[in-house]
């Protein structure tokens, strides 16, 4: 009876995002499929964009932070109450910066091929 | 009020509900059975969390079966959700739905209240005078709220003279956080208490003693007040463990603290609140004070005959129920679920969550003639707020042993943050989850 089943989180997470659900969903697969996309036409990582898209991941991981602050009414002091806290506040801002990064990086390698 | 987590996680499962972000329910969904062929009646009284968690778990099982809930109020009540308005976090819309909008395929719903329970006879009669039979019965109808049992108190007094009670309703809610933001501007006297029936949602009260302490500091006048927490016996929760660890945390915070006080009497126009103690008649008086009524069964279960005869539950009518399985101890096909059951501990959402599968799956026992071997071990949990931003996630059985579902990841007796979050985001979409029979 108390087992882990994917069903319930995906209904969890659909009552929690609501119509964002599968619009988000789409989002991220469809920007993960750009990325690996992105590097077979290019043969390869771009180390120039990398190292912008790396800037904008910077970014993103604080905007990660800030906007899971914002969405639990909490404050930046409220993230140092144990270990737990600062692995969650780490594992929110790494995918922030995973999220931009990617978008970033696939948003660079579209310009430069739309300008040649 | 209420978590879902589980009490008995294995390290593969604390990693998958970690990497989930904490959404933390594990409960198999009711669709994961395949289904029985019945033509069983059964009626749910009571569309609540409880009510409607069983009839959508039932309509997922079963196939054939008259499956009738009964509740005369449309609309649907996040009751977890009450102190964070109150609170000023949530606005009252936060918590408040529709019946319908969780109701099952292929389950009625008739808007009307028991009046009258025929266990012996297999009937219930609702106010309106409809007769309806059953081969089962679920009695999931809530408590009732006894405001009347303290003199001079009414509903209509909060939201005014200083005067809160966060469980009333999502008005009552709203009403009590303009009264205690009223409060924090100038400071004062902040009083807290409990009753000494059962009641839902134990820490509530602490929480809301925490959240207001929290408010006065963030509005600066908290050196200009004082809080003080009326506990009913002489513990702060019953659980020990946890009562010592909020005793810790009320000092730190300069909260004083009074036992064995139950309150009898409000007097709004000189704002002062009369506890029975044990040596007499005590005043106490307030600048604002959160009234919690005692709780009792609804009338039409106290009536009924199906609640306990003897012992602690007996005096305001819970129902008879194995705390076990929730079956009814005198007439078989009777079970009680959430706040109406007479176990020893939670009435929450929480309880909920684990108290309708285990019925549920004796009821089908029942009809597929199999005995079923679920068991509740009185599983249940609190978010107990200590600030905004942070709060302790306590999970205990009926023995009051601590029952965390992330052991040594999760440390229940700290202030954290992950808790705060969960109760914060997460909850509210498992609650409805719940509702729903998917979690």
């Amino acid at each position: 009876m108390k087992q882990l089943d994917p069903m319930v989180f995906i209904a969890v997470f659909q009552e929690m995002l609501g119509g964002l659900f599968w619009p988000l969903v789409v989002f991220i697969v469809l920007g993960a499929l750009a990325f690996i996309a992105v590097i077979i036409r290019d043969r390869g990582i771009n180390s120039h964009w990398l190292v912008r898209a790396e800037f904008v991941a910077l970014l993103g991981g604080f905007v990660g932070v800030g906007l899971m602050l914002w969405a639990t009414a909490s404050s930046p002091g409220d993230l140092l109450g144990g270990p737990i806290d600062w692995l969650l506040a780490a594992a929110i801002w790494i995918a922030g910066a995973a999220g931009a990064a990617i978008v970033s990086y696939v948003g660079l390698s579209l310009a430069h091929h739309a300008r040649r | 009020m209420g978590l879902y987590l589980n009490p008995e996680p294995s390290r593969r499962n604390i990693l998958g509900l970690l990497a989930a972000a904490g959404a933390g329910i594990t409960a198999r969904p009711a669709h994961a059975a395949p289904k029985v062929a019945s033509r069983a009646r059964i009626v749910i009284a009571g569309a609540g969390a409880a009510g409607l968690a069983a009839a959508s778990r039932l309509a997922a099982r079963l196939d054939g079966a008259s499956i009738t809930l009964i509740d005369a109020r449309k609309a649907h009540f996040y009751q977890p959700g009450f102190t964070l308005i109150a609170a000023g976090l949530k606005p009252k819309a936060y918590a408040i739905s529709a019946t319908r909008d969780y109701l099952p395929a292929g389950v009625m719903l008739i808007e009307d209240s028991v009046a009258v329970f025929e266990p012996q006879a297999n009937r219930v009669r609702t106010v309106a005078g409809t007769v309806i039979d059953y081969d089962f019965l679920i009695v999931a109808t809530g408590l009732q709220l006894d405001y009347g049992a303290i003199a001079g108190m009414e509903t209509g007094l909060i939201g005014r003279e200083g005067i809160g009670s966060v469980y009333a309703g999502p008005d009552a809610a709203e009403a009590t956080w303009r009264e205690m933001a009223r409060f924090t501007e100038k400071g004062g006297i902040g009083l807290f208490h409990r009753p000494e029936t059962e009641m839902k949602c134990a820490g509530a009260p602490l929480k809301y003693t925490f959240l207001t302490d929290d408010r006065l500091r963030r509005a600066g006048t908290r050196s200009k007040s004082k809080l003080i927490y009326a506990a009913q016996n002489r513990a702060l929760f019953s659980v020990p463990i946890v009562s010592e660890k909020v005793r810790m945390l009320f000092e730190e915070r300069d909260v004083a603290m009074v036992y064995d006080h139950v309150m009898t009497a409000i007097d709004p126009g000189r704002r002062i609140a009369t506890f029975r103690t044990p040596n007499g008649p005590a005043e106490i008086g307030y600048d604002f004070i959160n009234v919690i009524p005692p709780m009792r069964a609804p009338e039409a279960v106290r009536r009924s005959g199906l609640g306990w005869q003897s012992g602690p539950f007996a005096a305001d009518g819970w129902l008879e129920v194995d705390p076990a399985t929730l079956r009814h101890r005198r007439f078989p096909n009777v079970f009680g679920i959430g706040d109406v059951a007479g176990v020893p501990k939670g009435k929450t959402a929480a309880s909920v969550k684990w108290q309708v599968p285990v019925a549920v799956d004796h009821l089908i026992g029942t009809i597929e003639g199999r005995i079923s071997t679920e068991t509740y071990a009185g599983y249940t949990s609190c978010p107990l707020i200590t600030r905004i931003g942070r709060a302790m996630l306590v999970e205990f059985d009926y023995n009051n042993n601590l029952v965390p579902s992330f052991p040594g990841v999760i440390a229940p007796l700290e202030e954290l943050w992950i808790s705060w979050v969960m109760k914060e985001i997460a909850l509210k979409p498992t609650y409805i989850a719940m509702l729903r029979g998917q979690a």
